[in-house]
């Protein structure tokens, strides 16, 4: 099991460094000289020349991915270009309230998704069933920033129930919790309702209805229990939905988070910020995404046994 | 039964079918389906809402949405399709390299493809199209692009498997070379997967163009994207909703039409896939 876990963790490393990768290499890409951008128009060729020393930029890919890969390492994630703070520092005041909204949009297609689903399982083909599957599928159409200014239109303009945008009461939550969770209400109850519906059909659980197993017991103790691993992974790979759904959402409802740093970095051509912001939300997703591989050891006892 | 008699019988694919067709005959169709020219301003008209002249209503600059709704059919096919195809062409020749010449090649490709799925889908995308710029055939690619560590595995494990197979032992051992064996044991495998995942790959597509377009990073204007068009009328949404609404109404049925009939698909194409619907 130990082996298991610690081989996971090994794994997860270079996958990291070549995700630091990929982002240098892509703002490396940007159009524009980012030094020139810097200094304004007017500046001079040695100003420039200057500053890009001064920054490091003049050295080959090689030594700066490097060298930035160390400063990571220490904590150091550069200074912001735009704003002159330690980029930790504005990622640092901005990631709250994104894994608030993220928290919050995950409990609801948790709790709405596996509901939905199981129960358009225990009665397949049911009323229930098809509006649950005819709604996914609206769900799972529906792009996010659309569905966040229509929850708008509705609740704050016609019935005035709820704020535009902004954050600071769980009123300011409500919107864009639900905006963010809908597409993955849609996809966890569509993998939820065929999950089960295979365990139900395996023969274990036929064995146990003839058996005189009470409904209940079956549909707690053995089909959801094995149900239990593609939902998990199902929500893993949600996490990366709801990371990029956030980007969207919180720029629809003005809700300060790392998304909307991200976005207005990239406007700004703060580049430094922007490898920042997109190194973490990366690393968020691998990290989750472990402990999902890792949760996989504790939920089926066939996994850590191979190690 | 096959598998077009099998979609025959499924009526919502069948609906998506439709859509699908009315989406191809609005985006050839634009210029003469068009009630007004889409970059024609009336400014004296501006946000006018949905009545008798301008069926959807007018923008911010008096531009009826219909006709801008029509054309921006145009903007999602194109990317919708374009975009599959790099992704799918792509993927096949990573995949079938990886699965065949296996060893060090293989092993790199893959912590390639585990790197670039490590990204959320979003921000994936959103790196690529820093880099290449802006505009609609930039978005096509940055799509196309995302869309290639997936298809990559799929056609790789596909190969890895029909590889051990005995056909394909015996067909090696007579000597045929692997274009041969791509053509005529591989491909045909793969083909029903590979087109399930294409059409709702689509729908994605579009979803992901108006995503990028909404936050001004995709398609720019004056060109009618649908996404673009949300957001623009997103700054008068309290004033007048429709702007920005009702082009997000298109954008939801295209991708609902892609997605019914990828579903369609999946379930007429191999009875072993179906059960997520």
């Amino acid at each position: 099991m130990l082996t298991f876990v610690l081989r996971r963790l090994l794994l997860a490393v270079p996958v990291l460094l070549g995700v630091v990768f990929v982002v240098m290499l892509t703002i490396d890409l940007l159009p524009g000289d980012v030094v020139a951008l810097m200094l304004g128009e007017h500046a001079t060729k040695d100003a420039v020349a200057t500053l890009r020393e001064h920054l490091g930029l003049d050295k080959p890919f090689i030594v700066r991915y490097l060298e930035y890969v160390a400063r990571v390492a220490r904590g150091d994630l550069g200074r912001s270009i735009q704003q002159n703070r330690p980029v930790a520092a504005e990622l640092a005041d901005a990631w709250p309230a994104t894994l608030e909204l993220t928290v919050a949009a995950l409990l609801i297609a948790t709790v709405a998704g596996i509901t939905a689903g199981v129960a358009s399982a225990v009665w397949p083909n049911s009323f229930f069933d098809a509006v649950a599957r005819l709604g996914s599928l609206f769900g799972l159409s529906m792009p996010i920033f659309w569905t966040g200014l229509v929850l708008i239109v509705v609740f704050s303009l016609w019935l005035n129930w709820l704020p535009v945008g902004g954050a600071g009461s769980l009123n300011h939550l409500v919107l864009p919790a639900i905006t963010l969770a809908l597409p993955s209400v849609a996809m966890v109850s569509r993998m939820t309702r065929s999950a089960v519906l295979d365990v139900l059909r395996e023969d274990y659980v036929r064995t146990a209805r003839a058996k005189g197993v009470g409904e209940l017991w079956v549909l707690g103790r053995h089909a959801l229990r094995n149900a239990f691993i593609p939902i998990l992974t199902l929500l893993g790979l949600q996490s990366g939905q709801l990371m990029g759904g956030a980007v969207l959402t919180e720029t629809v409802f003005a809700w300060p988070g790392l998304g909307r740093l991200m976005v207005k970095a990239i406007f700004a051509r703060d580049y430094i910020l922007l490898q920042g912001a997109v190194l973490v939300f990366a690393l968020a997703f691998v990290v989750i995404n472990l402990l999902v591989d890792l949760s996989y050891g504790l939920v089926d006892p066939r996994v850590g046994r191979q190690g | 039964m096959n598998a077009w008699s099998r979609f025959r019988r499924n009526r919502l694919a069948l609906v998506g079918l439709v859509l699908v067709v009315v989406l191809a005959v609005s985006a050839a169709l634009a210029p003469w389906l068009a009630p007004y020219d889409p970059a024609r301003q009336s400014l004296i008209e501006k946000r006018t809402k949905p009545g008798a002249k301008y069926v959807l209503g007018a923008d911010e600059f008096g531009r009826d949405i219909l006709s801008r709704v029509i054309y921006g059919s145009r903007v999602a096919l194109l990317v919708g399709v374009l975009s599959a195809l790099i992704a799918v062409a792509g993927g096949l020749l990573l995949g079938t390299a990886a699965g065949f010449v296996g060893g060090w090649l293989d092993a790199v490709l893959m912590r390639g493809v585990e790197i670039l799925l490590a990204f959320p889908y979003l921000l994936l995308a959103l790196a690529i199209v820093a880099a290449l710029g802006t505009g609609a055939l930039n978005t096509t690619i940055a799509v196309g692009i995302w869309g290639v560590p997936t298809v990559t595995r799929i056609v790789r494990g596909s190969v890895l498997a029909l590889r051990e197979t005995e056909y394909v032992g015996a067909a090696r051992a007579l000597g045929a070379p692997v274009t041969a064996l791509l053509r005529r044991h591989i491909l045909p495998n793969i083909l029903p997967s590979l087109i399930v995942y294409a059409t709702l790959f689509m729908a994605n597509a579009i979803l992901l163009e108006a995503a990028l377009s909404f936050l001004g990073l995709g398609v720019q204007p004056p060109t009618a994207s649908w996404g673009l068009m949300v957001s623009t009328g997103r700054d008068v949404l309290l004033v007048a909703p429709h702007v920005a609404t009702v082009p997000g109404l298109a954008i939801m049925v295209a991708v609902l039409a892609f997605n019914l009939v990828g579903d369609g698909l999946r379930d007429a194409l191999d009875p072993r896939l179906r059960g997520s619907a």
